[in-house]
């Protein structure tokens, strides 16, 4: 067992209140799956990601238990998560290759970032090198500034930089969103190339886009506001989903190949519950169209069948 | 309805930052002794009523000049003619800085390039020789000249944030959609983006207003300033030039001295407040 | 209905305006009466410039567009609000086109203000109340509320009712639904799909091909500025015949098939475009001896209702 996340729960601290932006979630990813985590926005997978590895005020740890290699992280220390960050457990923010400091060379840039984590810059050079052929970057990137770089390019840089420790667990956090088609691709597929070389273990790979998942992820697991609804393997969720949230997002995305005259696709109507007051149990119930009386408890998340995990009571009651 | 949570919502932090409460209390302080202040005195600014260099009494409340005149009727006429350049000086800055602020903002391009000129050169030019030039034409001089002077000089910085804060409202989409309704260019500036600029705007003239008061003391400190009136700077002016650091004669420039920083500086700390009460990112939670 | 010809939008950067930034070169392409055009391309291909050229918020360098016969590259005062009366646009942040200070409505006032003055008050509710059912939105639920307090399909379909007050014949929608929510999107496209029905033509920009094909008759691909490959919707997406085109289509995620293997270049690229062909950096096919590195290729018809600007299939 690679990740094991048990209950964990996080709330945000606001002057109204808390927002209840993670609910009791559980499950687990094993060694060297790349699991893909989707949902719309305001559904909890970036609170989920930060609290992994960096939770820090306004979120508020209410509970929850999360073992990495059979190892527990203190999770709601973050001076004690220093020890496993970038080590052991890793993050590509969102947006993190545009922050890199414009007045640093790449290669300064880094050997700064090393020395910060205790780690010796020379020795890690020749690896490094190495890591920069993987993701077809030359050499003469350490020396210029992130301005000569393209998009494409500074992502890679940043994806190196994030794994040289090799990590057992990598989080990519919309790695591909503001990328021209041709490096999004490149990306993504890097990050497939990252796990089969072993520079990082296993991947949690969170995106608002579906088809990017279904391209690389083994597994997706789908959170809706703040729970979590269903997780499976990659073709299952997309062909086969069980879970009504999931089916009905499936079957209103475009695909090419799909025209509005031949087959009229539906949109789901209402709109997420505000977390800072959610409905009691099951979150989805004011929009499900198989909604009945036992969903107001929070339904659990179950293994149904092998590998395919879903949170909802009518799905339960199909499979009894 | 959420309008009315903003409002509240602003009066909510209004009432609960002291600086801004500092900061007006001050002010309030000064604005009521200036109307009311004169209805205590029957003297006129300049009339020799008692005796030279009066420490202060009951009698004459801030004692005398060493001519013999009441400080005190000094002291509250000057504040009158100092509040009145603020409002002057410091208004006519905040206008044509408003003017050009907005017109180089929204319409760029060369435009643009022409009024930043201007507001450069005129930012560099060096006022105080100008001032001279034209204390040697103008050998008589009254307030109102004065407070425009100071606005036609002080305007640059005014209309610098603006026309920042123009360019960055205008590449808003709301903008575009207004000119798809044909709208003329003024309609729009006065109807979509000045709104959404208010607090901006106070703030801008809060500024002025201060900076005025400073550089009206300023000028009538040395001297060219008006040449028929009584102002806080022109006390300060007429006590050095007789003699009253020499004779201890403190009473007559320290009162305008205190008050004109006490004035300027609550100013700026009301505009600390404010800019905290309308900025929520600055607040302290 | 529009016709755009050898549309250019050059901008002058550098230190004293030395440089010249090809934001849009020669770009030709027209929308027919009813019919949905897609304008597909990445960001930095130029797809906005040329929407807001079309609607005037941007000056044309060089070319025309003409709209029912008319030239409104160069038109003015009230000829340009009669224009505005047929022709409007819809953007992509529905949260930016509105001024947070007042309610959203007020956008409707200000078309009343501006183009129909005589109106009486009764008269125009009615006409508003129509325009949002039009659109799908319940006028009790949407009007006399301020922006933040909707939502962003909300508001997307409240800027559409705007337009359709105008009684408009064509729509230039860029990139609108791609800020809402996955399982929001899809109501606004089918709106747009609904309208086209009832008469009324639409550019639809964006960079998501699926979308293309759900909605679009035809499909216009830019790259670079310069429109790359043109035709039906159906033919391109089945045939793409530009190398560009090709890259598109095969490194595009799709959630019916997997990847394919393709040959692409990833340097970063020059800021200035070279006279020779816009793609010729990045293009496999790319021949260093002919003409691609000199001469810009034309767009030809390769096969029925479907164009390509590249010297492969010049020889046709």
């Amino acid at each position: 067992m690679s990740l094991q996340v048990e209950n964990l729960t996080v709330y945000y601290q606001t002057l109204r209140g808390d927002v209840r932006a993670l609910e009791s979630a559980t499950f687990s990813v094993e060694d060297g799956e790349i699991m893909g985590l989707a949902g719309e926005s305001g559904c909890g997978k970036t609170t989920l990601a930060n609290s992994l590895i960096f939770l820090t005020p306004p979120m508020r740890f209410v509970e929850g238990l999360v073992e990495l290699d059979n190892e527990e992280l203190p999770v709601w220390d973050a001076e004690r998560m220093n020890d496993f960050r970038f080590k052991k457990i890793s993050i590509i923010p969102q947006y993190a290759m545009n922050a890199m400091n414009p007045t640093r060379k790449i290669g300064k840039m880094t050997s700064e970032l090393l020395e910060s984590r205790k780690v010796d810059f020379k020795t890690t050079l020749p690896e490094l090198k190495r890591r920069l052929d993987l993701v077809e970057l030359s050499h003469d990137v350490l020396n210029m500034y992130p301005i000569e770089l393209s998009g494409g390019m500074k992502q890679r840089m940043v994806m190196v930089l994030s794994t040289l420790m090799n990590p057992s667990l990598l989080i990519a956090d919309e790695i591909t969103s503001a990328l021209d088609v041709a490096s999004q691709k490149a990306v993504a597929e890097m990050l497939v190339e990252f796990r089969s070389r072993e520079c990082c273990n296993s991947v949690i790979v969170i995106s608002h886009d579906l088809s990017i998942l279904y391209q690389i992820a083994d597994t997706i697991l789908i959170m809706y506001a703040g729970q979590l609804a269903e997780k499976a393997s990659t073709e299952v969720i997309i062909h086969s989903p069980r879970h009504p949230y999931t089916k009905l997002l499936i079957s209103s995305l475009p695909k090419v190949g799909v025209k509005y005259a031949e087959k009229r696709l539906i949109a789901i109507p209402g709109s997420p519950p505000l977390l800072l007051d959610p409905p009691v149990g099951c979150r989805f119930r004011e929009r499900c169209p198989v909604a009945f009386e036992k969903c107001p408890e929070e339904p659990p998340f179950l293994e149904i069948e092998k590998g395919h995990f879903v949170a909802c009571w009518k799905v339960f009651e199909e499979n009894a | 309805m959420m309008q009315l949570k903003k409002r509240s919502e602003i009066l909510y932090f209004a009432l609960r930052n002291n600086k801004l409460k500092v900061g007006l209390a001050v002010l309030l302080f000064f604005v009521v002794l200036t109307l009311v202040g004169p209805l205590f005195t029957d003297y006129a600014p300049y009339d020799y009523i008692g005796p030279i260099a009066q420490p202060p009494s009951s009698e004459f409340w801030f004692g005398t000049t060493t001519f013999g005149q009441d400080v005190y009727t000094q002291f509250v006429l000057g504040l009158r003619a100092t509040f009145l350049v603020g409002i002057v000086g410091g208004g006519l800055g905040t206008l044509i800085g408003i003017v050009v602020g907005f017109t180089a903002g929204y319409r760029g391009g060369i435009v643009d390039e022409m009024l930043n000129m201007l507001t450069n050169i005129v930012l560099v030019i060096p006022t105080l020789a100008i001032l001279l030039i034209i204390a040697a034409y103008l050998t008589v001089r009254g307030i109102l000249v004065e407070s425009i002077f100071i606005g036609c000089t002080a305007w640059p910085w005014a209309a610098r944030a603006i026309r920042a804060q123009t360019f960055s409202l205008r590449s808003r989409e709301f903008v575009d959609l207004a000119r798809m309704s044909g709208m003329k260019p003024w309609k729009i500036i006065f109807t979509q983006i000045a709104p959404n600029m208010m607090s901006y705007l106070l703030l801008v003239f809060i500024l002025q207003f201060g900076g005025a008061v400073l550089a009206a003391a300023t000028l009538d400190f040395i001297g060219l300033g008006p040449t028929n009136a009584v102002s806080l700077g022109l006390m300060m002016n007429y006590a050095v030039l007789w003699g009253a650091l020499i004779f201890g004669v403190w009473w007559w420039f320290v009162p305008p001295g205190l008050a004109i920083m006490a004035i300027v500086g609550a100013l700026y700390v009301t505009n600390v407040g404010l800019d905290e009460v309308f900025n929520p990112k600055l607040r302290e939670m | 209905m529009l016709k755009l010809d050898k549309i250019s939008k050059v901008y002058r950067i550098g230190t004293f305006g030395g440089k010249e930034l090809h934001a849009v070169s020669n770009a030709s392409f027209d929308v027919k009466d009813g019919e949905v055009v897609s304008l597909i391309g990445e960001s930095g291909s130029g797809k906005t410039t040329i929407g807001k050229m079309i609607l005037r918020l941007l000056s044309i360098s060089s070319g025309t567009i003409i709209f029912n016969g008319v030239d409104i590259s160069t038109l003015k005062g009230g000829a340009l609000k009669d224009y505005y009366r047929n022709v409007q646009g819809v953007f992509q942040d529905p949260f930016s086109s509105y001024n947070p200070i007042f309610k959203a409505d007020r956008i409707f006032r200000i078309i009343k203000e501006e183009f129909f003055p005589e109106i009486k008050g009764p008269e125009w509710n009615n006409k508003v109340s129509s325009s949002l059912e039009a659109v799908g939105l319940n006028p009790d639920d949407v009007l006399n509320k301020f922006p933040h307090q909707l939502s962003g399909g909300q508001l997307q379909r409240f800027l559409i009712a705007r337009a359709l007050l105008l009684d408009i014949q064509f729509l230039v929608a860029d990139e609108i639904i791609s800020m809402l929510d996955a399982s929001r999107r899809i109501d606004v496209l089918n709106l747009l799909a609904d309208l086209k029905s009832r008469g009324l033509s639409i550019l639809f920009i964006t960079h998501d091909l699926s979308l293309g094909y759900y909605i679009s008759e035809r499909a216009v691909i830019l790259y670079r500025g310069c429109v790359v490959e043109m035709g039906s919707t159906g033919r391109i997406y089945d045939n793409p015949l530009h190398p560009y085109t090709k890259m598109l289509m095969a490194s595009v995620p799709r959630l019916d098939k997997k990847w394919e293997e393709v040959e692409v270049d990833l340097r970063a690229m020059q800021a200035e475009l070279s006279r020779g062909c816009v793609y010729y950096e990045r293009c496999p096919v790319a021949d260093k001896n002919e003409s691609c590195e000199r001469q810009r290729p034309t767009l030809l018809e390769a096969e029925s209702d479907h164009f390509v600007a590249c010297r492969c299939y010049a020889k046709e």
